[in-house]
């Protein structure tokens, strides 16, 4: 008798999202399904609007991350114009991308990942939360809160407000920098800085006790995608495309980020509204890869950030040898980029150039077709469009970094699944380390779906005429 | 050389307005006069410069002794009114009036080239609109964005008619009118051509400036970008009387 257990809504992420497991007659596992259950539909209402709008109209995918999106959409823009935008204008869009990684990824790492981490993954659903994490561990939650607001104020102070500014424009950014607002934000990065590095430091200690979860938590074989800058180091905003394989070899490398239609093929599958990305050459479902903190370490050479560096060293050290393979370390990625964050934004606010007053770069529409690609907390983002002789849009592609891991996703919660669900005897600690796994790539569904509305959960065990045999509901 | 004709003797009304004695020229609009003394009284339609139009109804007052009420721009003053210009009916209908210019079309602020400096905008936000009432009609309306140096968006239109009258009456091009019925009327330029192939227009902007939403915007401007300014008005209006 196979039956089928739903996870609904999957929790502590972003967006809404269902899981089910397939079993077979003898309760094996078969199958695994991550579905994304919410339709948007920003690559078509967008057509008809003029370019200059994307930046705004795009980042409204997400209050997460619109920062990424309101970049990845600028850049398309300034490709429409074909300008090269004035190096300080880059500089502070740098700033302001690098922010909002170090108040995403705290957002991840304290708020959502954290009670698992620190409270089991067999606690008490009821206080495995930020709040239980607030009890138990006051200093390590108030240092979470603390990060995610500084990461939020040097966006507020740059781009005028913490969610959807509008300061980056087509061309560069509206507005130069202003000595009290450099003199601000310089005075919040050495306690970011601080919070970084000893959380940092404190997670090493837990990593070992996460031995059995980093061995099964999506550990198959896949390929690496992520900008580097022309060295090969870690990047953020601009360079050029990478391919790594499980292995460490470069499949791929130095790829303009325009011709990202040679290494991405878009499959679609009917049980989910995210669409499946995978590696052109070698095909689908095979040529999965995954995006992300993780992915961009495993592709960089070096940091280029002195704390940030001898973190890489040991975060390679997780492992003999190749990239990392256990996607349970995305965690330990997204605080090594953290400092990565912090470091580099010091570094650029003290660079003398960043008070230049021209930072705009004006032009009207040169092309017909612009692609602009960053590097959002959660992996790569590419933003595609076409526009006619009026700069009015006529086709929209988004390929949201959630979206790039959707393959990796899938298989990821089959692994967990089969090693940890006992379908005889279904426990809530079972499924919240199959929804967990899905936690480390850090989704955000409502990009992926370009979705909205509640995300409550429910896994359900069906036999194999699909009757429902026993249920875990998640309010 | 004669004498230029002296102007012809105006009379002097007096009048109340919120409880306040007034006094004013009899062929003044109860508007103007609010103006003068700085009553705040809401418009869309109405411009100081232009000649009254009467179609948004914000600036509805209500006239002691009468059942209906009274549009401030188009409605001259008279001896003995006695005018309320801000009372729990008059609040509601406007607030009606607001929401119903947001679900006729697509007025989606956070996106606007206009958002901040938006009249419709602020109405909204003095009326106290934190949500509509009415269902949107979601129609949707084609950009116009064929001229080299401005922008149409009929979604972000409320049909004020400000750049048919700025253009005709300052400018005295009347490269804008208006094409329809209802809520399905459009301004259009001359003869429903794209913007960018009228043979009648100066490029002057006049009607960009006056423009009280992101509906003529210019082109190059991002999400809160396009300031208008609408000083050049009275100045060019009185000039152009003048002549």
């Amino acid at each position: 008798m196979s039956r089928t257990i739903t996870i609904e809504p999957v929790t502590r992420i972003e967006g809404h999202a269902r899981i089910t497991l397939q079993l077979g007659a003898e309760g094996e596992l078969q199958d695994a399904l991550f579905h994304l259950t919410q339709f948007r539909g920003f690559e078509k209402f967008c057509e008809g609007r003029p370019y200059r709008e994307m930046p705004a109209l795009t980042a409204r995918t997400c209050g997460i991350c619109p920062v990424s999106h309101i970049l990845a959409a600028n850049k398309a823009c300034d490709h429409l114009l074909s300008v090269t935008i004035p190096p300080t204008a880059e500089k502070l869009r740098r700033i302001i991308n690098l922010a909002q990684l170090t108040q995403s990824h705290a957002l991840s790492f304290f708020h959502l990942s954290s009670p698992d981490l620190l409270l089991g993954w067999d606690a008490d659903p009821a206080t495995r939360n930020i709040f239980g994490v607030m009890r138990q561990y006051p200093e390590l939650a108030r240092d979470g809160i603390r990060l995610r607001q500084i990461g939020q104020t040097i966006i507020e102070t740059l781009g005028g407000k913490k969610i959807h500014p509008t300061w980056v424009v087509p061309g560069g950014v509206s507005e130069a920098l202003t000595q009290e607002k450099r003199t601000a934000m310089l005075k919040l990065l050495p306690e970011g800085l601080e919070i970084a590095r000893r959380t940092y430091d404190f997670f090493k200690t837990l990593v070992p006790k996460f031995k059995d979860e980093a061995s099964h938590f999506g550990t198959q074989d896949t390929l690496f995608l992520s900008l580097v800058t022309p060295e090969g180091n870690l990047e953020h905003y601009d360079g050029f495309l990478r391919l790594k394989d499980a292995r460490g070899r470069i499949v791929e490398d130095r790829v303009p980020t325009w011709e990202y239609q040679r290494l991405v093929g878009e499959a679609v599958e009917d049980f989910s509204y995210m669409k499946f990305p995978y590696y052109k050459p070698m095909g689908y479902p095979k040529g999965v890869y995954r995006v992300g903190p993780l992915a961009r370490l495993n592709n960089a050479n070096a940091c280029g950030t002195p704390y940030a560096d001898v973190a890489l060293a040991e975060f390679h050290m997780l492992q003999e040898s190749g990239p990392i393979a256990s996607s349970f370390h995305y965690h330990y990625a997204r605080l090594v980029e953290i400092i990565y964050a912090l470091e580099m934004m010091d570094r650029l606010l003290k660079d003398p150039d960043i008070m230049d007053q021209r930072v705009r770069a004006r032009a009207r529409s040169n092309r017909d077709e612009g692609i602009g690609v960053a590097e959002a907390p959660r992996g790569t983002l590419m933003h595609h469009y076409k526009i006619d002789d009026d700069g009015l849009i006529t086709w929209v592609n988004l390929i949201i970094a959630t979206g790039h891991n959707n393959l990796a996703m899938n298989a990821a919660i089959k692994q967990v699944a089969a090693a940890y669900v006992d379908a005889n005897h279904l426990q809530e600690g079972m499924l919240n380390r199959v929804e967990a796994v899905i936690r480390c790539f850090d989704p955000c569904l409502s990009c992926a779906s370009h979705a909205f509305g509640q995300m409550p959960m429910v896994i359900e065990l069906q036999d194999a005429a699909g009757r429902v045999v026993d249920s875990l509901c998640r309010h | 050389m004669p004498a230029p004709p002296s102007p012809a003797p105006v009379k002097v009304v007096t009048l109340t307005i919120d409880g306040q004695d007034l006094s004013a020229r009899a062929d003044e609009t109860i508007i103007e006069v609010c103006r003068e003394n700085k009553i705040p009284i809401p418009s869309l339609c109405y411009l100081d410069g232009l000649s009254v139009w009467g179609g948004c109804r914000l600036c509805l007052v209500e006239v002691a002794g009468q059942g209906r009420l009274f549009a401030a721009c188009s409605t001259q003053v008279s001896e003995g009114l006695r005018i309320s210009t801000n009372t729990e009916r008059l609040q509601r209908y406007r607030r009606a009036i607001v929401e119903l210019l947001f679900a006729e079309r697509n007025h989606i602020c956070s996106v606007c080239v206009s958002n901040g400096h938006c009249e419709l905008q602020t109405q909204a936000q003095k009326c106290g609109v934190d949500h509509v009432r009415f269902p949107y009609r979601q129609a949707g309306y084609r950009m116009d964005s064929s001229h080299e140096l401005f922008r149409m968006d009929h979604n972000r239109c409320i049909l004020c008619t400000r750049c048919v009258r700025v253009c005709d009456e300052i400018e005295g091009a009347h490269t804008w009118d208006v094409m329809g019925r209802g809520s399905d009327c459009q301004v259009i330029t001359d003869l429903a051509q794209p913007w960018g192939e009228s043979e009648t227009c100066t490029g002057c902007g006049k009607c960009v400036q006056v423009c009280p939403t992101g509906a003529l915007v210019k082109q190059g401007t991002s999400a809160g970008e396009m300031v208008k300014d609408q000083q050049f008005l009275p100045i060019l209006a009185r000039r152009r009387h003048a002549q």
